[in-house]
């Protein structure tokens, strides 16, 4: 259905390592506009570190990460910060810088990277804040709100120079289940009014079910990926290891 | 009252190749474990438990150590006559096989220990060295006037760096020209040279120990306090989120705190002379007799542009070494709250360890080139 235009990221032979201390080898999966895009696996495999990859903080120990059709490593340093500008990311716990308030975390991208007038970017902000149900918490510190809040805040700036792809490292970690949900259907959302493409690290099996259409699976034991695609095929026709994963166990009988 | 359980038990029973263990009695970790029964030779292992209590989980790890030994021989193992609940979490502990790789806790030994602090503080080079790269390219955009950071955070920073190190500063530097007073005063006395008590205390205060006091009280204050906010930030992943975005955490987070202690410092050390020549004077008006305005006269004798100068560079060396060490250090830090204890701590060490080297060394060329 997409033609190579329509792949906004493509992984090619991604190696990725610690020293000599190899996370996961041989990585090959690519997202297409518009998707949300789940990168799952059991706890320690690597998938929090395949993120860090992605938005360009920890080199590659061998392989490709493309955007559009530039490679990120490859680029200058220069390059590598126009690539940048395409994409947003929001941290596990919102990673808000501690000695802004709100208004002034959400604002800095703007005033740094963009010459858009003063009140522009007050309008930006407070629409940023309002969407993701943050309106009025303008001049509050991240010290004085919850830890949800301040995941919503951070997706607040993360959304603020209108990126095409937000990462979310575990969105849902650390949230009860309403508010996980409203973070879910806030992503839904945010992929079908604005087309942004949406990669997600998580191990959440509802959220994976609530949004994801595309995957992939890193498996712990073999350190590679094992499978790509829907998760609702994989849930079905995937391999026994990725089948028993999403249902939760249900295979551990056959597997074991 | 009720009778006292009997102790625990282990009645070992032999047939051919196989074992039976039963266990009975009340288990607990006051009483002393049994040995392990003999395994060798036997092919299958029965446990059984008859009238035994475990609330304290001692039953159950003697049961998983007989157990692993018993699967490392390759020994059938039938538990089925276990009491349930020990059977279930028995059942549950041996579920996963402990792992072999694991890392030893053995402690390195002394060449070991000496070889890793060679690699640790070799491998440090590299870090620093790239820091130090990033910081030079900051402050060559802050000298064309294009570094990016907010001047409320400036403003922020320069307070507490600076008024809020008052009064700390104001008791260190009475105290030491207290100090410096008394010892010359007693060997000046003998030869009744008390009246250059003024110029000990203010060449000694203005020109050395006002710079080297300030640093050391800044690396325990402010190069501390750097070192644990950048470093909470790096677990926070706030530098993350600044590199992400393709904006420069240095120039952020650095630059600023690099220029409010350089430009603090060498009020600070000013400050410090002035409060150890006060120290002096009262001493020595006071103790040993030397008139207010004798003293006083002999005090700007003494003080020259030139120790004022000296002393007020050498306060913004050590101001920056300490900004440099902090940040650092801050930068650095691992993800754990561990990391930041340790990052910390290295900065005061850094920071006081640079300060003492520039400290010679500029002492040393100052003499050289005789000013």
């Amino acid at each position: 259905m997409a033609d190579a235009a329509e792949h906004v990221i493509t992984v090619r032979g991604l190696t990725m390592a610690y020293g000599d201390n190899v996370i996961q080898h041989d990585l090959d999966f690519t997202v297409q506009r518009g998707d949300i895009f789940v990168i799952m696996g059991g706890s320690g495999c690597g998938k929090s570190t395949l993120l860090r990859h992605l938005i360009g903080l920890q080199e590659p120990k061998s392989g490709q990460v493309l955007y559009g059709k530039e490679d990120f490593w490859a680029a200058s340093p220069g390059g590598q910060d126009a690539l940048k500008r395409h994409f947003g990311v929001l941290f596990q716990a919102g990673a808000l810088w501690s000695s802004l308030t709100l208004a002034e975390n959400v604002s800095l991208p703007l005033e740094e990277l963009t010459t858009l007038p003063r009140e522009a970017i007050r309008d930006i902000v407070s629409t940023k804040l309002a969407l993701v149900g943050l309106a009025g918490f303008e001049n509050y510190y991240p010290a004085e709100i919850s830890g949800g809040m301040k995941k919503r805040a951070g997706l607040a700036r993360a959304m603020a120079l209108d990126p095409d792809i937000l990462f979310f490292d575990e969105p849902s970690a650390g949230l009860d289940p309403l508010s996980s949900r409203r973070l879910d259907e806030l992503i839904l959302e945010l992929r079908n009014s604005l087309g942004t493409t949406i990669v997600l690290v998580t191990h959440e099996l509802p959220s994976i079910f609530a949004v994801a259409n595309n995957s992939v699976f890193l498996d712990a034991e073999s350190k590679t990926m094992i499978a790509t695609g829907d998760p609702h095929e994989l849930a079905r026709h995937g391999p026994p290891a990725v089948r028993n994963f999403l249902g939760r166990g249900s295979l551990q009988g056959e597997s074991a | 009252m009720p009778p006292t359980p009997p102790p625990n038990r282990v009645e070992v029973s032999r047939q051919d190749d196989a074992l039976r263990v039963c266990c009975a009695g009340a288990w607990n970790w006051d009483a002393a474990q049994p040995p392990l029964p003999d395994c060798t030779g036997i092919k299958h292992l029965q446990l059984a438990g008859e009238d035994t209590t475990d609330h304290e989980g001692s039953l159950l790890a003697w049961l998983i150590h007989l157990c692993r030994q018993a699967t490392v021989l390759q020994i059938q193992i039938d538990d089925s006559a276990l009491p349930a609940s020990i059977r279930r979490l028995l059942a549950l502990a041996l579920a996963v096989p402990p792992r072999t790789d694991h890392p030893t806790d053995d402690t390195p030994g002394f060449f070991t220990s000496l070889g890793l602090i060679a690699l640790h503080v070799w491998s440090d080079f590299p870090k620093i060295a790239e820091f130090t790269g990033e910081l030079t390219q900051a402050i060559g955009r802050l000298l064309i006037g294009r570094a990016r950071f907010r001047k409320r955070e400036l403003f922020w920073l320069i307070e507490a760096c600076g008024p809020r190190a008052l009064p700390i500063a104001s008791l260190i530097s009475f105290l030491v020209g207290t100090i410096l007073a008394y010892m010359g005063a007693v060997q000046l006395a003998q030869f009744g040279a008390q009246i250059y008590i003024a110029d000990l205390v203010a060449i000694g205060m203005v020109r050395e120990i006002g710079a080297l006091m300030t640093g050391v009280i800044l690396a325990g204050r402010t190069g501390a306090a750097y070192a644990a906010q950048i470093g909470t930030m790096q677990v926070n992943e706030e530098i993350d989120a600044f590199r992400t975005l393709g904006l420069s955490p240095i120039e952020y987070l650095v630059l600023p705190r690099m220029l409010a202690l350089v430009l603090m410092v060498p009020l600070l050390t000013l400050y410090a002379g002035v409060v150890g020549i006060i120290a002096g004077m009262l001493i020595a008006t006071t103790v040993f007799g030397v008139g207010f305005l004798e003293y006083w006269h002999e005090t700007l004798q003494a003080l020259t542009w030139t120790h004022i100068l000296i002393g007020m560079f050498k306060g913004t060396i050590y101001g920056a070494l300490v900004a440099f060490s902090g940040c650092l250090r801050g930068m650095e830090c691992g993800r754990s709250a561990q990391a930041v204890g340790e990052a910390t701590t290295s900065a005061v060490v850094t920071s006081i360890l640079l300060i003492t080297i520039s400290a010679s060394v500029l002492t040393i060329i100052f003499q050289r080139i005789g000013i």
